[in-house]
């Protein structure tokens, strides 16, 4: 990338460009690590068993709709919906478990899969701006919601004989279901996104739209599918909820974009698009759900505190980002 | 919204434009005769008042967004800086109403100074440098306010949501005035010009020699102040400070009337009376599927394709 003749400079800008991109790329991962080692030593129930199990499980719903977030911020995109869409995904499972598993499963990833490729093809085809077309879908997904509920006030619940309600209650070695769905689904997204031309094309839409358009990149249809895939993914993880749950809870969701677009640009992932990771988006779950159980477990502190942490800490994490970014260009 | 099934000399582009420019104002008018033709009880005094009342609010932040979008930018924080000025106001209602308002409005100057200076000086876009005060100011309300609603009973500060000057709500009045001042701003002030311009061609503007930094700190900061004025009067025509309601989802609203009102994400263009308009649109389309008896769900459902379709609209003009 950088051609400076004298060696020693190179080494220095080489190594300063590697602290950079270290500091971009796994600043969070060490903040986790320094957070969770001093709660272990410094909060007794930290580290039990119990608690860790918790943890993992309340993380793996956000988790899950942070996947799909990851994918449509690389292309330079957002989804606001998404938490909107996640209520939806609840609502409909616990409807649709009337019809068994499958209509459980399947009404709400089909239904949401709608929304995010209206969302897409509004996007790629119109060229609006993602934020507004995803705000209106943010309306339009609650507003469905509560016309399903009957105005918010049914509460469909899941028959206790369901099988659908093991996929969010059941436990293998102890640990959730939701906690393993949540992981198998970020290890086909993290080979999706590195391994396959579908990656590629995601990083190059995000990076230099024109340029992957003057190569023949499907770019239109593969912010579609980014979308799709974050409305699916989103409907599945409110499908999680309610089967965890029992019943699909109307009043989740609100604010929920926020988190996960939150989780996601803590992980590294750059909101201007064209680099990213999903472990980094992993890694930026953890976080905040380790801050919220650290905040939990000091009890004296209000929940609220939650909020201005993360609020505090994504604009760190901007911050640190843009000046990294412009001492880049300025060499 | 309008029938475009026009003579087929009409260009359609030129529909289009025109749409955008007066699209809002035919849609008001047309909400208008309807209701008077279908709604009871829709020509009376005190159903104009409500309506306006409740306009108030929304409108007096969507002028700042008006401002702050025609740099080419987005102030997502308006909702959490209207809970942070709600928070505040119980906290120094023991001295005076005036002390109290006063607080408040400072504290949106701050959030609004911060988010310009994250914009202006770090480079960081608008809806990023913006989304952290929105994660995090409602939080920071909370927990000022413990997590409570707080009733209020200040007399000369409930006065401003229920009292009357001149026989006009002291909230239509306020928004009015302020109206007036941001289309003044953008029409007859050389910081005006320097928005627009902004908001047009950054680079050139920079090559001119404006002060582009300091002219986007002082659009963020108006965006901020009117934000915390429009969480005062909020605050007050409740009669309680509530910061975990308060705003809730205004950006949205905000946005919503900016853009209805033929103001353009894309910048360089900014209609103040449009905007007004687009507030008391999307209350009176609300208003409207109210008094049919339409449920929330419906009412949410229909906003959401408006938005659409307005955008929609501006970006035919935007291309041509």
């Amino acid at each position: 990338m950088i051609t400076v003749d004298r060696p020693t400079r190179t080494r220095s800008v080489a190594s300063k460009q590697l602290f950079a991109t270290v500091l971009q790329r796994q600043g969070a991962a060490v903040v986790l690590v320094l957070v969770v080692a001093v709660s272990w030593l410094t909060f007794p129930n930290f580290g039990t068993v119990d608690n860790l199990r918790d943890l993992a499980l309340q993380s793996s719903f956000l988790a899950v709709i942070a996947l799909g977030m990851t994918f449509v911020i690389i292309t330079g995109g957002i989804d606001l919906s998404v938490g909107s869409v996640y209520a939806l995904g609840g609502v409909l499972a616990a409807y649709g478990s009337q019809w068994g598993f499958f209509g459980a499963l399947l009404l709400p990833l089909v239904a949401c899969g709608l929304i995010g490729l209206i969302n897409g093809f509004l996007v790629a085809k119109t060229g609006m701006a993602p934020f507004i077309v995803t705000l209106a879908t943010l309306l339009f997904a609650r507003g469905l919601l509560l016309a399903i509920s009957h105005e918010g006030s049914t509460t469909y619940k899941i028959a206790a004989d369901s099988a659908f309600l093991t996929l969010g209650r059941g436990t293998f070695l102890g640990i959730g279901y939701p906690v393993y769905i949540a992981a198998i689904l970020f290890v086909v997204g993290g080979i999706v996104l590195r391994r396959t031309a579908f990656g590629d094309t995601v990083f190059a839409t995000g990076g230099a739209e024109n340029s992957a358009l003057l190569m023949g990149l499907p770019v239109a249809r593969t912010k579609m599918a980014v979308y799709t895939m974050s409305g699916v993914l989103a409907g599945f993880a409110g499908a999680l909820t309610a089967a965890y749950l029992e019943s699909g809870v109307t009043v989740i969701g609100v604010g929920t974009e926020l988190d996960a677009i939150s989780v996601v640009v803590i992980g590294g992932t750059l909101l201007t698009g064209g680099a990213g990771s999903v472990l980094g988006t992993v890694v930026g779950v953890l976080l905040r759900d380790v801050i919220q159980n650290i905040i939990n477990q000091i009890g004296t502190l209000d929940s609220n505190y939650q909020a201005v942490v993360s609020g505090g800490f994504l604009l760190a994490v901007v911050v640190v980002q843009r000046v990294l970014a412009r001492n880049r260009e300025r060499r | 919204m309008a029938v475009t099934t026009a003579r087929p000399t009409v260009d359609r582009t030129r529909v289009a434009g025109w749409l955008q420019d007066y699209g809002v104002y035919l849609a008001v008018a047309v909400l208008l005769v309807f209701n008077v033709a279908f709604t009871a009880n829709f020509l009376s005094v005190a159903n104009f008042r409500t309506q306006l009342v409740e306009a108030a609010p929304v409108c007096i932040v969507a002028l700042g967004m008006a401002l702050v979008i025609g740099t080419e930018g987005v102030d997502l924080s308006v909702g959490a800086v209207m809970a942070l000025s709600a928070a505040l106001v119980p906290l120094y209602l023991g001295y005076n109403a005036l002390t109290a308002v006063i607080v408040a409005v400072v504290a949106g100057l701050a959030c609004g100074v911060f988010n310009g200076f994250l914009v202006a000086y770090l480079g960081i876009q608008p809806i990023v440098a913006t989304l952290a005060l929105l994660v995090g100011g409602r939080g920071l309300a909370l927990v000022i306010a413990h997590g409570q609603l707080v009733q209020l009973y200040n007399p000369t500060f409930l006065s401003l949501g229920s009292g009357d000057l001149l026989g006009i709500p002291i909230s239509v009045v306020v928004a009015a005035v302020l109206a007036v001042a941001a289309g003044l701003l953008v029409q007859r002030t050389t910081f005006g010009r320097r928005i627009v311009a902004i908001g047009g061609n950054r680079a050139a503007s920079r090559l001119a020699g404006l002060p582009v930094r300091r002219v986007l700190v002082g659009v963020y900061a108006i965006c901020g102040v009117l934000a915390a004025i429009a969480g005062v009067l909020a605050t007050s025509r409740l009669s309680a400070s509530d910061p975990a309601n308060v705003g809730l989802l205004m950006e949205l609203s905000a946005i919503t009337a900016v853009v209805v009102g033929g103001t353009p994400l894309t910048g360089g263009r900014i209609r103040v009376l449009g905007t007004v308009m687009g507030a008391l649109l999307m209350q009176l389309v609300r208003a409207t599927l109210i008094k049919h008896n339409l449920p929330d769900s419906t009412a949410q459902m229909v906003q959401a394709a408006i938005i659409v379709a307005a955008v929609y609209a501006a970006r035919e003009r935007s291309r041509r």
